[in-house]
């Protein structure tokens, strides 16, 4: 194929693929919908106790009114899914909170105050941005003991300085505007500005970046989870049940940490592709 | 005639003091970077509510005397900041970072014993990384068409695959369904150790290979369509040398950042899957370690990652220095 042809079939593709887009984008919002959902009524919806052991079912395969089976300690899996999936998402939603608010605030600071300010910031978060946020969270559980407010603490501490690099520079770019100027110049205080100016257009940017960490926030919990540090068994928890079923994987009864796992990865990949939707939007405005 | 015989003689030892001086600047950002960390994982453990005692015993009840050696180990009657450079000078100089309660060894010689492994399965990773998420952006970037798509596809599921449920799978299909490698254990040899870590080390590379791939997906598509290539397209470049002259070379850069970035945090996320595959290295020990709260060996391993992570990053801003003229000593590569 010449260059010519494949740049055109590029163009076409791309055309093609704008078409596909919304269709995928509508189908990742409705996930993304429907984990939501069930993170608020997930647990009303479980059909049986997630707790309630038998352990003359253990891993015993799908039978009626079990439609997934049970776990290794005879627990129905269905139940267990539905009721981990409130444990599962509303850590990392209160880490992306709370990461989302202090890197905005750091970055309008930044942003507006500029000189020595704004240098000394971004060096403290190039400095923050060097410590992985996993190893800081297992350090954290190490010293307070494992639980929830220690990882969360932790990871909104460690993505802080990703969100607020992102949006310095959004924020930069506002600062920059004459509609900024004209704010000034009628006399309003600087944080009026930021608050009722600022802030709102560099939103779409924030539901963006919110998003995207909202994919990674989940994949560091429930592996900080996993690792047994987290949420704590028996509560049922998506990263705890993947860890649970170890001994069942060996054994060849994979199915809690296969379906544990199986609604994570669909939830972030739906998360990961509305935060990149979302990103090209607000870039391209 | 070449352009760089063409080039001014000051030209080129500008570049070079221009390069030098972005290498001095990186080697600053380390030690500041790495006296910082040092100091977070050190000072974690006053943050803990309660005695330093009861958190450096992991709350054990200890003879007078046991606590009467870590009050002295710790220096724990001394100001905070003495303490600091003490336990700093002491890891430094003597590689002392104290005894392991659990263990009930030096943390250095356990995170001798474990640090092999480690090392292999990060190594391993790395190189699957390179290979095929570079190799896999290269193809879809530059075929395009369904082979594009499918690739596309494929990675965006990969890239959000933890690496614990990516082991699990692994472990669950190759290991115990099909038989094709072992579960547990780390081998003997080259090829037992090879054979052993293939499926931890794709359970590693698996999320970051999805997104080293994407990155130079684009990277290759962005010098595509540069009026540069362009041109030379017009001009009736061969294809070969064109991709390897005016693409490859300016897609590197991203590319390098990225790939570096992944590799560097792969150490953290080790611990998981040395976990799931009954690997003994520094990852398992980690969270084995923080699990029975014995935070000297936390320490030093948090200490051993973060040094890894810091060095690795710095290494592939030098490269991206090198590989780009353009950057200039005083700009951050980002």
């Amino acid at each position: 194929m010449t260059i010519a042809a494949s740049v055109l079939d590029g163009v076409r593709t791309r055309r093609r693929r704008v078409a596909g887009n919304t269709v995928v984008v509508w189908v990742c919002a409705a996930i993304v919908g429907l984990a939501l959902l069930l993170a608020v009524f997930g647990p009303a919806l479980a059909p049986h106790d997630p707790d309630a052991a038998d352990l003359t079912y253990a891993n015993v395969g799908p039978v009626a009114g079990h439609p997934l089976g049970f776990d290794s300690q005879g627990r129905d899996l269905l139940s267990r899914l539905l009721a981990g999936a409130r444990t599962s998402m509303a850590g990392p939603a209160l880490v992306v909170v709370l990461a989302m608010a202090g890197g905005t605030v750091l970055a309008v600071v930044s942003a507006w105050a500029g000189r020595w300010i704004d240098a000394t910031l971004s060096a403290v978060m190039d400095v923050l941005f060097a410590f992985p946020a996993v190893l800081l969270a297992v350090l954290a559980a190490a010293v307070f003991g494992p639980g929830l407010t220690a990882p969360t603490l932790v990871l909104a501490l460690a993505y802080t300085p990703y969100v607020a690099r992102v949006l310095r520079g959004a924020a930069l770019r506002e600062r920059a505007q004459p509609y900024i100027a004209a704010c000034e110049v009628q006399g309003l205080s600087a944080f009026t500005i930021c608050l009722r100016h600022l802030v709102p257009n560099i939103a779409p940017m924030m539901a963006a970046q919110g998003t995207l960490l909202f994919g990674y926030a989940m994949v560091d919990f429930a592996a900080i989870s996993f690792m047994g540090l987290g949420v704590q068994p028996p509560t049922s928890d998506w990263g705890v049940m993947v860890s649970t079923g170890q001994p069942g994987v060996l054994q060849g009864y994979p199915a809690e940490s296969l379906t544990a796992g199986l609604c994570i990865v669909v939830v972030v990949v739906a998360v990961n592709l509305l935060g990149e939707r979302l990103s090209q939007r607000s870039e391209g405005r | 005639m070449t352009a760089v015989a063409v080039r001014p003689a000051g030209h080129r030892s500008g570049r070079a003091t221009g390069v030098a001086r972005f290498v001095a600047r990186r080697l600053v950002m380390l030690v500041a970077t790495l006296f910082t960390s040092s100091f977070v994982i050190f000072g974690a453990l006053y943050l803990a509510p309660g005695d330093a005692v009861s958190t450096l015993s992991g709350s054990r009840t200890l003879s007078p005397q046991a606590v009467a050696a870590l009050r002295e180990q710790y220096h724990l009657d001394d100001p905070f900041l003495a303490r600091y450079f003490q336990w700093l000078g002491d890891t430094l100089l003597h590689g002392d970072l104290g005894t392991s309660i659990t263990y009930r060894e030096d943390v250095s010689s356990v995170i001798a014993a474990r640090m092999g492994v480690t090392f292999q399965l990060v190594l391993y990773a790395a190189l699957i990384i390179v290979v095929v998420g570079v190799g896999l952006g290269l193809l879809s970037g530059l075929r395009g068409g369904v082979v594009d798509t499918s690739i596309l596809v494929v990675t965006t599921v990969f890239a959000a695959v933890p690496s614990f449920v990516a082991a699990t799978v692994l472990l669950s299909a190759f290991a115990v369904g099909l038989g094709w490698f072992p579960a547990v254990g780390t081998g003997e040899g080259l090829a037992g150790t090879l054979w052993h870590l293939t499926l931890p080390a794709v359970a590693l590379a698996l999320a970051s290979l999805a997104i080293v791939s994407r990155i130079t997906r684009v990277a290759v598509r962005t010098e595509l369509g540069r009026e540069h290539v362009q041109t030379a397209i017009s001009r009736g470049i061969p294809y070969p040398a064109l991709v390897r002259r005016h693409v490859l070379r300016n897609a590197s850069i991203p590319v390098t950042t990225v790939v570096g970035i992944t590799i560097a945090s792969l150490f953290g996320m080790s611990a998981v899957v040395e976990q799931t595959f009954g690997l003994g290295g520094l990852g398992s020990a980690l969270v084995e370690a923080s699990l029975a709260r014995d935070v000297a060996v936390v320490q030093g391993v948090a200490l051993v990652f973060v040094t890894a992570f810091v060095v690795v990053n710095t290494l592939v801003d030098v490269a991206y220095a090198v590989l780009d003229p353009r950057v200039k000593a005083g700009s951050r590569a980002s």
